[in-house]
């Protein structure tokens, strides 16, 4: 099984990415990496990360994240996180990018947002 | 008193920073250490044998990862040591500074310090860097 699992649906013109397992050094950052960069090719700018299933990340993975935000940014478009688990959210406090990410904890707020 | 000690010799690829936490898991789950501690030693244990291996080692075939682990009724300790050119966390600047917030990387030594007690390097005699790390009960 690989370590991140990625799923692409539609939501309007949203892009919600499913993800479960962990975004670590390695296999995880590359897997994220990959499907925000496919995204971009594709002209896919408004995308939610949907990370209920993370129950792991690193500081590459949280590097990764932040990648991803200011290269969707650099594109005019936007990245927005929904479903935190309690970890993951205490680790964007310390590093202070809670602050950066748009948050949501409701799927239906959160594409609410992009309009 | 008692304090068990576990060595591990890993070579310098990415896939050893999983298999040393999972090492380090089971070790913790035999030394009773709550759920919440062994979150952060966890976490701290990735992020230092990242370091090693990839700024350390810089994943050479010919280097390895040293780790030893230590549990004492009072705390654990892990000390990893690489075989690289020697590593000054000083030069290393502080990631929650306003103007490095979006930086991409930088955050490892951010953890360690963050989820353990204690954290410290040395450049032993013997060349690379060892980095303790002290997590108390």
């Amino acid at each position: 099984m690989a370590e991140l699992n990625i799923a692409e649906r539609q939501a309007g013109d949203v892009t919600v990415l499913d993800m479960s397992g962990k975004i670590t050094i390695g296999e995880g950052s590359v897997a994220l990496r990959t499907a925000i960069r496919r995204l971009l090719e594709e002209g896919k700018k408004r995308i939610l990360l949907n990370l209920a299933g993370v129950g792991y990340i690193d500081s590459s993975g949280i590097g990764e994240l932040v990648s991803s935000f200011t290269a969707i940014g650099k594109e005019n478009g936007q990245l927005k996180l929904l479903n935190l688990t309690q970890k993951l959210q205490d680790l964007l406090t310390i590093t202070k990018l809670l602050t950066v990410f748009d948050v949501y904890e409701s799927e239906a707020e959160a594409l609410n947002s992009f309009k | 008193m008692t304090v068990e000690t576990t060595e591990l010799t890993l070579p310098s690829r990415i896939e050893t920073v999983a298999a040393a936490a999972a090492a380090v898991a089971e070790f913790m789950s035999r030394s009773g250490v709550s759920d919440d501690a062994a979150f952060g030693i966890d976490m701290a244990v990735r992020e230092a044998v990242t370091n090693a291996v990839v700024h350390g080692n810089s994943q050479a075939e010919d280097k390895v990862v040293d780790i030893v682990l230590k549990s004492s009724p009072d705390a654990v300790e892990i000390s990893v040591h690489d075989q690289g050119p020697g590593f000054n966390p000083s030069e290393v600047p502080d990631p929650t500074a306003e103007e490095n917030i979006l930086k991409t990387s930088g955050r490892g030594i951010f953890f360690m310090r963050s989820f353990m007690d204690e954290v410290v390097w040395s450049l032993p005699p013997e060349g690379g860097t060892t980095v303790r790390m002290l997590k108390r009960r």
